[in-house]
C-alpha cells in the first residue's frame, strides 16, 4: 500500500551493546511520509534505546541511517547536529530547560541552531505554543507548569524545528492519568495532520486507532510488525495480542 | 565618657588604612579564587579520570587543614624551598588557593545537579557541544552555585583577618597595634568588629540582590 | 638536626596539644548545641521580639571574625577584672559563634518539617512545648546531623586560631617548636595532618551516629548514600 509513498527515514541493522549486554539486535525499519509507527513491547525490550539510537543520542555500535535518501555519517559532528535538528525527539520526562520560560524553551533552538532573529523566533514560538493550546502560559517557567503542560511545551519545541519525523519515547508514561488525555489529543492532531512519527507507548487504544503499523519489540529485536487490525485481530495468535491482553489484565 | 579624640585621632585613621589593605586582599582573592574555583570545579566534573582525582585530593586537603596552618606554611615554610613571599603576597596566595578549593565544591555540585536529560534534549534539537554548554549548562549552573559561592565570599571577608597572623597589616593588624599601644582592647575591637560587620552586611545585601535579580521559579530557595 | 628528628621529638607534645584542641571544640560544640536549640525554637515559634533578638545575635556572631572576637573577649575580661584564662575565652568565643551557626542549622531543619506535625500533636491534646520537645525536635535533630558534622569541621579548623591568645593546642605547640628550630615546613605539615586526621575520624563517627539513629523516610544525604536504605 505504501510502495509509492515517499520514504522519510530508513534504519538498517542497528545493534547496540551496553556493558557487554546486547540491548538492540539488528533492528531495521522504514517510515514513509505521514505514517505513525507505534513501538510496543515489555519494558526493557529496548524501545527507548532504539529511539535514542535513531536520533544518535546513543551512538549505535553498527547499522545505518538514511534520512530522505541521505546516509547519515555518524562521525561527522556538524552533519550529526544538522540531522538531529531535522529529527524531533519527545522524551518520557519532558526534559524542558529549567532556566527558560515556555516561550524561550521553544525559541532557543530556533535562534541558536536555525539562526533566526530573536523576534522571528519569538513569533514562531508563540505560534507553536498556540498550536498545543498553551499560548497563555508562554511566560511561565517549567517549575510552574503541570506535567501535561510541560510535555505539550516539549512538543511545541520540537514542532518549531519543522522536523521531517518525530520520535516519541513514551510521552505519556510520566504523567498523572488525568493529564494523559491532553497530550494524546495533541499527538492525535499531529497524526491527522500528516506528521511522520515513531512512537513508543503503552496506550493500546491510541495505537489501535491511529497507528499505520505496530512494531512489537522483545529483547532488543523487532519480532512482529503489521497493521493493527491484523496483529490485534480476534483470534490471531500473535505475541502482540498476548501482550495486549496481558496489559489489559494488569491495568484498568 | 567616650574618648572622641582617641577615636578620631588614633583609631579610625589607622583602621581606615587597614581597611584599604583588607579590601586589597578580599577583592583580588575573591575574584581570582572564584575563577580558580570554576576552573577546578569544571576539572573535577569534566576532566579525565586522573585530573579529577587530583582535583578531589587538592580540595579535600585544603578543606581539611585550617587556614591558619596553610598561611603559616606559605609564609614561614616555603622559604625553606626557596620560595619567598612578603606578608601581603603570602596572605593573598593562601586565600586564593583556599577559596578556590571551597568554591570548586559549589561549582561541582551545581554542574552535577543539571539533569542529564536536558543535555540530551539540547542534543536532540541539534545543539553542538559548545552551544549546549553556553546556553543550557552555564545559565543553570551559575544560578545553582550563586548562593554557595556568595557565602564563600562572605566567609572570605571574615577570614581575611587571619592575614594578621603573618604580620600583614590589614584591618585586624592595625587594630591590634593600636590596642597594644593604648591597652584599650574593648573599644578597639568593638570598632574593628563593626568594620567587619558592615562589610559582611553589605556583601550579604549585594548577594541577596543578585539572587533576586536572577531568580527563576524552580531554582534556589530550597 | 634534620626535620624528621625534630618532628619526631616534638610529636608527643603536639599530640598532647590535640587534647586541648579536642576539649576546646567539644566544649564549644556542646555549648552551641545547648544554646542553639532553644534559639532555633525561639526563632521559629517565638513572638516578634524573640525572633528579632535571635536574628540580631546571629547577625553579630556571623559577621565578626573569630580573631576579632577573641581579642574583644580578652579585652572585656581584663576590663572587668576577670582572670583572662585563654582556654576559657576560646571556649566562650567559639561557643557563642557556634551557637549562632547551629541555631541556623536547627532552624532550617525545623522549617523543613511538614507543617502538619505540630498540628497533629496539638490535635492529640499535647501542649506546644511538649509537641516541640517530643515530636519536632527528634525529627529536626536527625535532619541536622549532616549540618552538624559540617559545623564540627569548621569549628575544628577555627580552633586553630586560638593559639594567638596562648592556649596550648596543636597549632600553638607546633608554632612554638617551629620558632625555636626553624623547621616550619615539617612541623606545620605535621600539625595540618593531625587536623586532617581528627576531621576524618570524627566525621566517620558522626556518619555512624547518623546511620544508627536513621529512621526510614529521613534521607539526609550524608550517610545513607550507597547503603541502599530509605
Amino acid at each position: 500500500m505504501s510502495a509509492e509513498r515517499e520514504e522519510v527515514l530508513r534504519i538498517e541493522g542497528i545493534s547496540k551493546k551496553l556493558g557487554g549486554k546486547p540491548i538492540l539486535d539488528n533492528c531495521s525499519l522504514t517510515v514513509h511520509r505521514g505514517e505513525l509507527k507505534v513501538l510496543i513491547g515489555p519494558s526493557g525490550a529496548g524501545k527507548s534505546t532504539l529511539l535514542q539510537c535513531i536520533d544518535c543520542l546513543i551512538p549505535p555500535d553498527c547499522g545505518e541511517i538514511w534520512l530522505e535518501g541521505q546516509r547519515l555519517a555518524m562521525n561527522d559532528k556538524r552533519g550529526l547536529c544538522a540531522y538531529r535538528a531535522q529529527v524531533g525527539m519527545i522524551f518520557q520526562d519532558f526534559n524542558l530547560f529549567d532556566h527558560l520560560t515556555a516561550e524561550e524553551n521553544v525559541a532557543i533552538a530556533l535562534r541558536k541552531v536555525r539562526g533566526m532573529s530573536r523576534k522571528e523566533a519569538k513569533a514562531r514560538a508563540l505560534e507553536e505554543l498556540g498550536r498545543v493550546g498553551l499560548a497563555r502560559r508562554a511566560l511561565l517557567y517549567p517549575a510552574q507548569l503541570s506535567g501535561g503542560q510541560k510535555q505539550r511545551v516539549a512538543i511545541a519545541r520540537t514542532l518549531a524545528m519543522d522536523p521531517r519525523v518525530i520520535l516519541l519515547d513514551e510521552p505519556t508514561s510520566a504523567l498523572d492519568p488525568e493529564l494523559v488525555g491532553e497530550v494524546l489529543a495533541v499527538i492525535r492532531d499531529l497524526a491527522r495532520g500528516g506528521m511522520t512519527m515513531i512512537m513508543a507507548t503503552h496506550q493500546m487504544d491510541f495505537a489501535r486507532a491511529l497507528a499505520s503499523e505496530i512494531l512489537f519489540m522483545e529483547r532488543g529485536r523487532i519480532i512482529e510488525q503489521g497493521v493493527p487490525d491484523v496483529l490485534l485481530a480476534e483470534g490471531s495468535a500473535t505475541r502482540t495480542r498476548d501482550f495486549c491482553a496481558h496489559l489489559l489484565e494488569m491495568g484498568a | 565618657m567616650l574618648d572622641t579624640v582617641f577615636f578620631s585621632h588614633d583609631l579610625l585613621p589607622a583602621l581606615n588604612k587597614g581597611l584599604l589593605v583588607s579590601l586589597a586582599l578580599i577583592i583580588p582573592a575573591g575574584s581570582l579564587g572564584f575563577v580558580g574555583g570554576v576552573l577546578l570545579g569544571c576539572m573535577r566534573v569534566f576532566g579525565p579520570h586522573w585530573l579529577r582525582r587530583l582535583g578531589d585530593w587538592y580540595t579535600a586537603l585544603l578543606r581539611g587543614v585550617p587556614l591558619a596552618v596553610q598561611l603559616m606554611m606559605i609564609y614561614y615554610a616555603l622559604p625553606k624551598l626557596g620560595i619567598y613571599f612578603a606578608p601581603y603576597g603570602a596572605a593573598l596566595t593562601s586565600f586564593i588557593l583556599c577559596t578556590a578549593a571551597y568554591q570548586s565544591e559549589y561549582v561541582r555540585g551545581a554542574l552535577l545537579s543539571i539533569r542529564q536529560g536536558q543535555i540530551r534534549a539540547a542534543q536532540a534539537l541539534g545543539f553542538s557541544t559548545w552551544q549546549t554548554v553556553i546556553w543550557i549548562i552555564v545559565p543553570q549552573a551559575a544560578r545553582r552555585a550563586l548562593p554557595g559561592c556568595g557565602n564563600e565570599i562572605i566567609y572570605l571577608i571574615k577570614y581575611s583577618s587571619l592575614a594578621y597572623l603573618v604580620t600583614c597589616m590589614e584591618l585586624m593588624g592595625e587594630g591590634k597595634v593600636v590596642a597594644s599601644d593604648t591597652f584599650r582592647f574593648t573599644e578597639v575591637f568593638l570598632t574593628v568588629g563593626a568594620y567587619y560587620l558592615i562589610m559582611v552586611t553589605l556583601a550579604t545585601w549585594l548577594l541577596r540582590w543578585l539572587e533576586r535579580r536572577f531568580h527563576i521559579p524552580g531554582f534556589g530557595a530550597r | 638536626m634534620d626535620s624528621l628528628t625534630v618532628v619526631l621529638n616534638a610529636l608527643p607534645a603536639i599530640l598532647a596539644g590535640s587534647f586541648v584542641t579536642v576539649g576546646n571544640v567539644a566544649a564549644s560544640l556542646a555549648m552551641g548545641l545547648v544554646l542553639g536549640v532553644p534559639l532555633a525554637v525561639a526563632q521559629v515559634y517565638g513572638n516578634r521580639w524573640a525572633r528579632r533578638l535571635v536574628a540580631l545575635y546571629v547577625w553579630f556572631f556571623r559577621g565578626v571574625p573569630i580573631l576579632v572576637l577573641l581579642f574583644l573577649c580578652y579585652g572585656l575580661f581584663i576590663s572587668l577584672g576577670l582572670p583572662a584564662n585563654p582556654f576559657l575565652i576560646c571556649c566562650l568565643v567559639l561557643g557563642c559563634t557556634s551557637t549562632a551557626y547551629q541555631s541556623q542549622i536547627f532552624r532550617g531543619a525545623i522549617e523543613s518539617l511538614p507543617h502538619g506535625q505540630l498540628k497533629a500533636a496539638r490535635a492529640l491534646g499535647m501542649r506546644d512545648i511538649t509537641g516541640i520537645r517530643c515530636i519536632i525536635l527528634p525529627q529536626a535533630l536527625r535532619l541536622s546531623i549532616p549540618g552538624w558534622a559540617n559545623e564540627f569541621s569548621i569549628l575544628l579548623k577555627d580552633s586553630a586560631i586560638c593559639y594567638v591568645l596562648g592556649t596550648q593546642d596543636i597549632m600553638a605547640r607546633a608554632s612554638f617548636v617551629a620558632a625555636r628550630t626553624h623547621e616550619h615546613l615539617a612541623l606545620y605539615a605535621a600539625a595540618g595532618l593531625i587536623y586532617l586526621v581528627l576531621t576524618l575520624v570524627v566525621l566517620k563517627l558522626l556518619r555512624r551516629l547518623e546511620y544508627k539513629v536513621h529512621v526510614p523516610g529521613y534521607s539526609t544525604g550524608m550517610g545513607t548514600e550507597g547503603m541502599g536504605v530509605g
